[in-house]
């Protein structure tokens, strides 16, 4: 079996789910011809042509409405916001429609989609091309909101997606896109929505992480049993909305002890949505505080800056540490 | 020489049954006797329904809605020139238009006393439910007339309408923009009732007309008397034809006003003169629509109170039917939150029940 990065796992997946059905359709700016400004789309346009690989004018809410429409007609959507930091134009379209239309019309109208967009940071990117927002997403009643974090599981979450009655918001770790291979079966078995995966068993701590995050959060793990020998359960998040409260509960209610890694900026993010979480189902096992390794409550810095402002694995190393200790 | 003219454009506007009732024989659009008595009947419906809805509102038996009064023939004639196959992607001012689709007058009722359960019509499956952010349905029309026509329906068009208001937004131009590029089959139908809550047509935009925006997305616009039926019809189903045919979307501009306020929540005297909304009650579209039945001889003073009665009727029916109506189920709206069930929104199903329990039983 080759190995291969996260665009190849996701450019095949999108070939193989293009060719089983025909009712899924791509959409967004420059995905055709050049096939997507990170080459996830790449060759789909050669291969189902233009009217199933749009390149649509440069117009977010519209990718959005429009996409909303065919999803109802039948269709499954498949769109890219070129950025995360572009996806702000189509707000109103997933808050004001595409997360209200089944509530709206008592299930009557659905809208089967997936929103693809590359987020976060660590890519010497311009201003912004470097955010983890994913809160404005998942504090959206009506979303799921999907982040992948390997090859594996970006291809098998992206199926899960296309699959899955409801609008899907599909943030790729733009740092990890290229960063790492595995081996990648042809045939992925399913990641459900809504269930995090334990990548780790242990007994004296939890760790919970997701996106790009992830990598550093498993080295730095790494060094904490080298130095310290203990034993961490560390979970890949992999679905924020809506949340695995009980992985998370049963995890925490086992170690008592949790470290939770975002990239995003520390207030209002998902880890704060965690802590309550096992504050409502789990308070009485902690024997420490929850501590939260997170980028500071800035707008990100430029790239000359940045790497001091998100989550390192020193950071993190110190925390789990410290969380230990407590 | 480097100077040259590129391109110029012209405008047509469309009345064919001016105001007094007399018809344009040359461009009389050619419907049966059963389409004009059909288009009279919902029009008149629309004009009672508002009506007595208002009183509803004002009684405190309805929340706060948008009345429909005076554009009748902007709403319902263009729904005469669709079929049930097509979409019809609306706003939230077209009352007749909606009831022309199937919506039955009862659900408007519980929609406008605050329960999704009025937006539940599977009679009407291909008319989306009403659309409060302005534009926001625009681009979804296109992607309906796309998305329909990707998947073997030959002829599907999507028939979308807004206000004048909704032409300051980015999402009206977006699609406008994308129904051009992609060539769907989309027709455009945008009520001018002159007044975006108080803000009037001119403060929207300094185009002289709505309909010239056309030009600039590559497709044919036109200004029709938004309160003369037939021109509405004809504007329409000459757009719809279009649109069949494979030769892309149009942008009607129905020239209308609105009689009454925005919404029960509005005061109009605020903004505008008593004098201009007594100069438009001369152009009312039923009047004129009644005069021209009269002259083709299938119409008569009698038949008009004949009509009313049973409208009327039809209307207290589905008052007492709505108010009958109790019970709707309080949890309902954690049924379609998603498509699949999940143990959070579960969970809070569960401790939502239980603290209506409690609160009932704590009086």
């Amino acid at each position: 079996m080759d190995k291969i990065n996260m665009v190849q796992s996701l450019n095949r997946t999108l070939h193989h789910i293009m060719e089983a059905d025909e009712k899924v359709l791509v959409m967004g700016e420059d995905v055709g011809l050049n096939g997507g400004v990170f080459r996830v789309t790449d060759g789909l346009y050669q291969k189902f042509g233009r009217q199933r690989v749009i390149d649509s004018p440069i117009a977010e809410s519209a990718i959005l409405g429009t996409a909303i429409g065919m999803a109802i007609s039948g269709l499954k959507p498949v769109i890219e916001m070129q950025f995360s930091g572009f996806s702000y134009l189509m707000m109103h379209q997933l808050e004001g429609n595409a997360s209200r239309m089944r509530t709206r019309s008592r299930g009557r109208f659905t809208v089967p989609l997936v929103i693809r967009m590359p987020y976060g940071g660590g890519v010497r990117a311009l201003e912004h091309h470097s955010e983890s927002k994913e809160v404005y997403f998942a504090h959206t009643a009506g979303v799921k909101v999907v982040i992948p974090s390997s090859p594996s599981n970006a291809g098998a979450l992206l199926k899960t997606a296309i699959d899955d009655p409801d609008p899907v918001v599909f943030m790729e770790p733009k740092r990890s896109y290229r960063s790492f291979k595995e081996e990648v079966e042809d045939e992925l078995p399913p990641i459900p929505i809504g269930e995090a995966q334990v990548l780790e068993i242990g007994e004296d701590l939890t760790v919970i992480s997701w996106g790009a995050m992830m990598q550093d959060t498993l080295k730095a793990v790494k060094k904490l049993k080298a130095e310290t020998g203990a034993g961490p359960e560390v979970i890949d998040l992999l679905t924020l909305s809506p949340m695995d409260a009980e992985t998370i509960v049963h995890s925490v209610s086992k170690t008592g002890r949790c470290v939770i890694v975002q990239e995003a900026q520390k207030s209002f993010g998902p880890a704060s949505e965690i802590i309550a979480l096992i504050n409502d189902h789990a308070l009485m096992y902690l024997k420490a505080p929850v501590n939260r390794v997170t980028m500071y409550d800035v707008p990100v810095p430029l790239f000359g800056r940045e790497q001091m402002y998100f989550p390192s694995q020193d950071r993190i190393l110190r925390a789990m540490i410290q969380t230990l200790s407590d | 020489m480097t100077l040259r003219t590129l391109d110029n454009f012209s405008i047509d506007y469309l009345q064919i049954l001016d105001e007094n009732g007399n018809v344009d024989k040359a461009l009389e659009p050619d419907l049966s006797r059963e389409d004009l008595l059909k288009l009279h009947y919902y029009m008149t419906l629309s004009r009672m329904a508002d009506a007595r809805m208002l009183n509803l509102q004002r009684q405190g038996r309805l929340g706060t809605l948008p009345a429909a009064t005076g554009q009748e023939a902007s709403f319902c004639a263009p729904v005469l020139a669709i079929r049930d196959t097509d979409w019809f992607v609306g706003s939230y001012r077209e009352l007749g238009g909606r009831l022309m689709r199937g919506e039955p007058l009862v659900n408007v009722l519980h929609l406008y006393n605050g329960f999704e359960e009025g937006s539940d019509n599977p009679e009407s499956p291909r008319t989306l439910p009403i659309s409060i952010i302005l534009a926001s349905q625009l681009p979804q029309a296109v992607g309906l007339a796309y998305g329909s026509r990707l998947q073997g329906e030959k002829d599907t068009v999507a028939l979308a309408v807004f206000g004048d208001g909704s032409t300051s937004e980015g999402d009206f131009h977006e699609a406008l923009n994308f129904a051009g590029v992609l060539n769907a089959p989309v027709i455009f139908l945008c009520q001018n009732n002159q007044y975006a809550i108080s803000t009037p047509r001119e403060l929207q935009t300094r185009s002289a007309t709505i309909a010239q925006k056309a030009v600039a997305y590559g497709m044919p616009g036109i200004q029709v008397d938004g309160n003369d039926p037939l021109a509405v019809f004809k504007a329409v189903d000459d757009a719809v034809k279009r649109a069949r045919e494979d030769k892309g979307p149009s942008l009607i501009e129905a020239v209308t006003y609105r009689m009454l306020m925005h919404t029960t929540a509005d005061d109009p005297t605020r903004y505008r003169e008593e004098a201009q909304v007594e100069s438009w009650k001369a152009r009312d579209p039923l009047i004129r629509f009644e005069k021209y039945l009269i002259q083709k001889q299938i119409w008569d003073e009698k038949k008009q109170k004949d009509l009313e009665d049973k409208l009327k009727e039809t209307i207290e029916q589905a008052v007492k039917e709505f108010e009958s109506k109790t019970g709707f189920k309080p949890d309902a709206p954690f049924d379609h939150v998603f498509g699949n069930s999940f143990y959070l929104i579960e969970q809070q199903r569960a401790q939502f029940l239980d603290n209506l329990k409690k609160e009932t039983e704590n009086g």
